[in-house]
């Protein structure tokens, strides 16, 4: 603790408890007042931040499980909700394991090896990275089309598609695990391939087993990154059994069928797994991004 | 999406591999040379020659790895020759560049390392650098809606027009063992069949009919119903009848004898069998037009040289709107880079304080916006913005009674897009800053104490001052990301309000992305064309920022 306190200290501590109170019951508005309208009956009803008469019509729609009104009305849930997670779910999973195979052997090799042109190619890598995939989803779309001529499971309307595509995005990843590689010390490897080992043997014996932590986050990343990736899947998918939640969550909120509740609800429900990976793994990502901030 | 997946963040990234970089400098004691495993990568170590990582000896691994290396070419092969055929020079280019480079690294031995980073490599190529270049390609085309085909694709497509020349027959339709079949009933001239409707139907190959004794049993004719059913398959087959007539599907009940209504009278000139009339392909227009002048669809892409550019900057019904957007794109990444890091700055001093209890809580709330997948607390948004049933209207409303059209007004649309995007984004800087504001020694906010400095004075003097250099790049970074944030825009507003008196779908909240977006991929627009030319006009934008970050945070290969 600082040695010296200036006198008005414990009331600016006052405020400065009351300011960020204040402020992070804002932030938080939104956040409670969706999941209170989830609780909430109808698409359009209004009320406080607890429901008067809280019901799990929308939740039970969410769940894809069509709902019994007192009436004795039955309204079936509009969207496959817990398909399009399950898609999102399924492309991610692919995906980020593709992503970390690939960008784990091309880390090693530029952290590794000495080869002609690797500082133009992983500056190169950098720079493409910067441009937005959307500008080019006339050609991105194009090259799937032609693809899904030859090779069916890659053509439009395909998960294969969205997987594929999502290779374009590596560099980060590589440089991020380029990174650590270079933090661990080569004389093991060194010694091994003395002892006979080949450079691969060197590589996934005594490299990768040193990594698994990075290799989490880059896999981490690599997930919340595809779930949440919108433009390239609006423009590949099209079946609503094909969309993934991020394309097929805006489909409630049209203005001719405007379904707030059933969105709140869906939301919450897709929500929370997403937001509990990324919470329950802040603590490396979060590390691993500041960390390089301190350099002067 | 949370900030620290963005594309265009060199940064983020690029001071870990730097600090590392000083690390591994003082551990260079210890290396023999800078890259000791790739000294060794080339030569064949001792374990490789006794034994494969299988156990299978080697001529078997051998005579695998060049099986599979043939399989790999002759399906590389196949799939050049096949896109070159279809007139894909691109795609067959882009096909025989990879699988080429592919090839050659698998067999040269000298090229190990380049196999371990071919895959990303090529990814990269592929879907980032190919799609660039290909868009920066159709932007000096005509290419839109109207202008999908190749010429030879339209020629083709004129060629195969027919027109209503003779009588109609009446026709059914059987299933037969090899598939469905047409009965054609020519009245004097016999009945005819026609062979099995199999495979995809090619204008160009007839099909021949032949007299129904030589034909065989048929089976039963399908109901009209089905004939319903397949209308449109069987509308694409054009069959011909021995004595040389061309017979197609006239209704759902007859065939009728057609014409090849144009003929080809040299290059890129068709003449009209009925009237004569003679079309010319306009290689400029890109279209076939009569001796008047009058295009006749479909049109085909032809190469426009600047055409788009000019439109852009010259028509003033594009071009007012495209201003307009232009500058709206740059004041909402400006403006959002600032705001979300005054707000994360000012968090994180505060949080910076010793006496504040409770951080590991305030820390946990404050980047909870930055958990949350953006496309859902995005969509949040817009429901709870809404004008009439809104929660925030309803808050308003019973405050100050008032009850703003978030989605209607400009100017408040861009004020709810500001909020919205700052929300997203502070919790970003929040935690740059935190990092950050450790490196700062504390005595110096001791000895401004001493000196009576207000919390003010500490920010402005100390704080700011020393964290500005480091976070220069990660804020051009933050810039370029805003710059192109496709996603808020298209979730919250899809860019309305419109503009008044643009011919493009232009909205006045829309960014340059979502505006290329919807000039490509709306209904009304389809001009892929100038799409593109303002693609490779945000990519020359986009270009020049990287190289400044790249230049910025001085990244250490």
């Amino acid at each position: 603790m600082a040695m010296v306190q200036p006198k008005s200290a414990r009331y600016r501590l006052w405020a400065t408890h009351a300011a960020l109170l204040a402020f992070v019951a804002v932030i938080l508005f939104p956040l409670l007042m969706v999941i209170s309208i989830s609780f909430r009956e109808g698409n359009f009803a209004t009320g406080s931040l607890f429901p008067e008469n809280p019901t799990l019509e929308h939740w039970s729609l969410a769940l894809g499980i069509p709902y019994t009104h007192e009436d004795g009305s039955v309204t079936q849930p509009p969207f496959p909700v817990l398909l399009w997670l399950w898609n999102s779910v399924k492309i991610a999973l692919v995906s980020s394991v593709l992503i970390l195979l690939l960008s784990t052997t091309s880390a090693y090799a530029f952290a590794r090896m000495r080869f002609g042109g690797k500082a133009p190619i992983l500056k190169g890598m950098l720079i493409f990275q910067m441009f937005p995939p959307v500008l080019s989803l006339v050609a991105i779309y194009a090259l799937f089309d032609q693809l899904g001529q030859h090779v069916s499971w890659l053509g439009v309307n395909s998960h294969g598609a969205v997987i594929v595509a999502s290779l374009g995005g590596m560099a980060l990843h590589i440089w991020t695990i380029k990174g650590y590689f270079e933090s661990i010390d080569a004389s093991l490897e060194e010694a091994a391939i003395v002892d006979g080992a080949t450079t691969w043997q060197a590589f996934f014996h005594i490299l990768l087993p040193m990594s698994v932590p990075i290799l989490a986050v880059v896999f981490i990343l690599a997930f919340i990154t595809s779930v949440t990736e919108y433009p390239i899947a609006s423009v590949l998918l099209m079946d609503v059994d094909k969309l993934t939640l991020s394309v097929g969550a805006q489909q409630y909120l049209y203005p001719q069928n405007y379904l707030w509740g059933d969105f709140a609800a869906a939301a919450v429900l897709s929500g929370i797994p997403i937001t509990a990976v990324f919470l329950y793994c802040q603590k490396w990502i979060v590390g691993g991004l500041t960390a390089g901030g301190v350099k002067g | 999406m949370p900030r620290w997946m963005m594309p265009p963040s060199a940064s983020p990234v690029e001071p870990v591999a730097g600090r590392l970089h000083r690390r591994a400098g003082r551990l260079s004691s210890v290396h023999i040379g800078s890259s000791p495993v790739n000294a060794r990568a080339e030569l064949p170590s001792p374990a490789m020659t006794r034994s494969t990582p299988w156990g299978l000896p080697r001529p078997v691994t051998t005579g695998l790895r060049w099986l599979l290396w043939l399989a790999f070419n002759a399906f590389a092969l196949y799939l050049v020759v096949a896109l070159y055929v279809q007139g894909q020079m691109a795609f067959a280019l882009l096909g025989l560049v990879v699988s080429g480079i592919a090839s050659y690294l698998f067999i040269n031995r000298r090229m190990y390392a380049q196999r371990y980073i071919f895959p990303s490599v090529a990814g990269m190529l592929v879907f980032v650098i190919f799609p660039l270049l290909y868009t920066v390609g159709i932007g000096f085309t005509n290419y839109s809606g109207s202008h999908l085909l190749s010429q030879a694709q339209v020629e083709r497509y004129h060629l195969n027009q027919t027109y209503l020349a003779g009588e109609r027959f009446r026709f059914t339709l059987h299933q037969s063992p090899d598939g469905e079949r047409l009965r054609i009933d020519k009245g004097e001239q016999g009945v005819f069949v026609s062979p099995p409707l199999t495979g995809e139907p090619d204008v160009e190959a007839p099909l021949s009919l032949q007299p129904a004794e030589a034909a065989g049993e048929l089976g039963d004719a399908l109901a009209l119903r089905e004939v319903i059913q397949r209308r449109k398959a069987l509308e694409q087959w054009v069959m011909q009848a021995p004595d040389g007539s061309l017979l197609r599907l006239y209704g759902l009940r007859e065939v009728a004898a057609v014409e090849p209504q144009y003929r080809q009278d040299g290059p890129g000139v068709l003449v009209d069998n009925r009237t004569g009339a003679r079309l010319t392909a306009d290689m400029e227009r890109g279209f076939y037009v009569d001796e008047t002048g009058k295009a006749v669809p479909p049109g085909f892409t032809v190469f426009a040289g600047f055409a788009n550019f000019s439109r852009v900057l010259t028509e003033p019904s594009i071009r007012e709107p495209f201003m307009q957007i232009f500058a709206w794109t740059f004041a909402f990444a400006g403006l959002t880079v600032v705001f979300t890091l005054a707000l994360g700055l000012v968090l994180a001093s505060l949080l910076q304080w010793e006496l504040v209890r409770g951080k590991a809580f305030y820390r946990l709330m404050l980047i909870l916006p930055y958990a949350v997948p953006a496309f859902i607390s995005i969509l949040v948004f817009r429901g709870l913005f809404n004008q009439n049933f809104g929660e925030i209207n309803l808050l308003l409303d019973s405050l100050f009674g008032m009850r703003p059209d978030w989605f209607s007004d400009p100017a408040l649309a861009r004020t709810m897009i500001l909020i919205v995007n700052t929300w997203l984004g502070y919790p970003y800087m929040l935690l740059l800053c935190m990092g950050l504001l450790q490196a700062i020694p504390r005595d110096q906010y001791e000895a401004s104490a001493i000196d009576g400095a207000s919390p003010l004075d500490n920010l402005l003097r100390i704080t700011l001052p020393q964290l500005i250099k480091p976070l220069m790049p990660l804020l051009i970074a933050s810039f370029a990301f805003n710059f192109n944030n496709f996603v808020l825009i298209t979730l919250l507003t899809r860019g309305g309000p419109d503009i008044i008196g643009a011919t493009t779908p232009a909205g006045t909240t829309d960014l340059l992305v979502s505006y290329t977006y919807r000039i490509a991929f709306q209904d009304s627009g389809q001009d892929f064309a100038l799409a593109a030319a303002i693609a490779t006009m945000i990519f020359l934008l986009v270009g020049a920022m990287a190289l400044l970050n790249l230049k910025l945070s001085k990244v250490k290969v």
